[in-house]
């Protein structure tokens, strides 16, 4: 445990002394931001020509703001999940440090943890960014917070499956950006999965369904906890952080 | 404290160990000597659990490389042939991580990494960036880093490369120090460095295991005859060549004596000593006594060095016939 800290913090701080770190938040703050900006100015637009038209509908600013832009968010976020993972072990495997860890007395099941716990931090820090905007929500309006919360549970599950595939396929090469170009096409196409079968009723299409990593989204995005999606990313997690173990082992039997 | 016995690494095609078995005693610095592509590092590393063997043992302070990794790793220190350092790090900043890494508690870290920047001495750029330094400071961090955990067992992957020669000194007096409670395995291709440091030497070749032997027996055993340049002036002109020669042949154990160069009032000779005997007082001796001036004298070539090539090289010939030629060319 103390040695997952350990790296976990080295990987953490890793990512604040190269601009990774900082061009990951702002990319993200910038176009959540400018979602942000589109969804309540249309809101409130809509607002008003309902009042013009002296309809008295209730709107939600959770239906309206909040759940599509936070849907939006975990979009951006698979766009930057590459960036966070792609240097995680390829990077150590260049410099040769992978030797410094790989003969310290630390299982290897500790170094992956511990990167990826390091990942999941950057990846928390970065949906921070959205909370600044969404606050401010709550500030002048009153949104419901469950479901806001149970959101962000979804998005954080959701990265967090897909760091732990990124830091799989960092274990599989030296150079970084084979690895950030490999893990976006992979998460592009567990995205893209959904669209295929979205009409697909046979059991074939049902079997993509479930693997679609967006899928799994949309309960959560409409405040919903299914244990079926929790029970489906935690199983990627374990499954793709199983896989790194044994890549990593692998590279001892290949070195 | 380390045992290897019938150690053999294969890779996919090729054979990068063969069949080595050794034994390092307590606090010993033992040289690990051999051409490029011989097996050093892959021995290095099997003795790190950085790579399994693909069969024998490897035993290293009591406990087995693939049944107690753990117990091993927390017993030695490793520096492999590229100091393994983040370029984004402060020394400090590394040393605190790969010493808590190594097992040492936080109250401990500080007294350790004091006393290791002592060691290495890195007190100057502790708090620079591992990335902005030269090559020699940053062989100093890794080997820091090695050490920093006090372990048995250090082993050093050609420690001295691209040291300047007072650093190497340097590395070569804290080495001496450190022996004596740790147990040194050092590689290196550099000879006089084994020659200097070391107790024992392992030889290895394309795999195999060539010699292994205390520095004076293999040079004992091996050395042919001596050889020694000299160079006599005379106080009053140019002394008679054939008189020079006629003197140093008369001394006892000398077997042959050639004229090299005459310039400048200076003859220069190469003397060569029977098998097994040391010439060079007598010889001095003689000069001296004759009423020349002894401007030079010394030893012709690394003897080891001429016993590394003939090992390895009588190896490859033997190994020929029966073996694809190895991918590299195993010379020096």
């Amino acid at each position: 445990m103390k040695n997952i800290l350990l790296i976990c913090f080295k990987e953490f701080k890793g990512y604040f002394v190269s601009p990774i770190g900082y061009a990951v938040m702002a990319l993200f703050a910038l176009i959540f931001g400018f979602g942000f900006y589109t969804a309540t100015r249309d809101m409130v637009q809509m607002g008003f020509r309902a009042q013009m038209m002296g309809q008295q509908q209730p709107m939600s600013v959770n239906e309206m703001v909040i759940r599509p832009l936070l849907g939006f968010a975990g979009t951006i976020a698979l766009f930057l999940i590459p960036m966070i993972t792609m240097r995680l072990i390829a990077e150590e495997k260049r410099n040769g440090t992978i030797e410094l860890l790989l003969t310290s007395p630390v299982k290897d099941i500790d170094i992956i943890l511990g990167k990826w716990c390091g990942a999941v931090l950057l990846y928390m820090c970065t949906l921070g960014m959205s909370v600044l905007n969404i606050a401010m929500l709550f500030l002048w309006g009153k949104p419901d917070l469950k479901p806001v919360l149970v959101a962000y549970l979804g998005l954080l599950l959701q990265g967090a499956c897909l760091l732990a595939i990124g830091t799989f396929i960092s274990t599989t090469t030296k150079n970084q950006i084979v690895a950030g170009g490999v893990t976006f096409f992979v998460c592009l196409l567990l995205w893209l999965l959904s669209w295929f079968t979205a009409f697909g009723t046979g059991a074939f299409s049902q079997v993509i369904n479930y693997l679609s990593i967006v899928t799994h989204m949309d309960n959560f995005s409409k405040g919903v906890v299914d244990s079926k999606d929790i029970v489906f990313y935690l199983s990627m997690i374990f499954f793709s952080l199983f896989l790194t173990q044994r890549s990593m082992e692998s590279l001892r039997w290949r070195a | 404290m380390i045992k290897v016995e019938g150690l053999t690494k294969r890779y996919a095609r090729t054979v990068a160990v063969d069949n080595i078995s050794f034994e390092v005693e307590k606090g010993q610095i033992v040289g690990f000597l051999g051409p490029n592509g011989a097996g050093k590092t892959t021995t290095m590393r099997v003795l790190t659990c950085f790579l399994p063997p693909t069969s024998g043992t490897a035993n290293v302070a009591g406990f087995d490389v693939l049944e107690n990794p753990m117990e091993v790793k927390k017993r030695i220190g490793y520096l492999p042939e590229t100091p393994p350092v983040y370029p984004e790090m402060e020394v400090v900043e590394y040393l605190r991580f790969t010493g808590r890494l190594k097992g040492i508690s936080s109250a401990d870290i500080g007294k350790k990494m004091n006393e290791v920047i002592e060691r290495c001495a890195l007190g100057d750029v502790s708090k620079k960036l591992i990335g902005k330094l030269s090559k020699g400071y940053r062989q100093r961090v890794g080997l820091a880093q090695a050490i920093i955990h006090n372990p048995d067992v250090l082993i050093l992957d050609e420690p001295t490369s691209g040291l300047d020669p007072k650093q190497i000194i340097e590395i070569r007096e804290l080495l001496k120090h450190l022996s004596g409670d740790h147990t040194i395995i050092l590689s290196t291709h550099i000879l006089s460095e084994v020659e200097q440091s070391c107790e024992r030497v392992i030889i290895i070749s394309q795999g195999k295991l060539v010699a292994i032997d205390s520095v004076a027996n293999l040079t004992n055993r091996l050395r042919g005859s001596e050889s020694v340049a000299l160079e006599v002036e005379s106080p009053n002109g140019t002394p008679n060549p054939s008189d020079v020669q006629g003197r140093l042949e008369q001394v006892s154990g000398v077997s042959r004596v050639v004229l090299k160069d005459s310039k400048n009032g200076k003859l220069a000779f190469e003397v060569e000593s029977l098998q097994g005997r040391v010439i060079r007082a007598e010889l001095a001796r003689t000069v001296v006594n004759s009423g020349w001036n002894l401007s030079e004298l010394r030893a012709v070539g690394l003897s080891l060095e001429d016993i590394f090539l003939e090992l390895t090289s009588t190896e490859k010939k033997k190994a020929a016939p029966d073996e694809a030629p190895a991918p590299e060319g195993g010379k020096q």
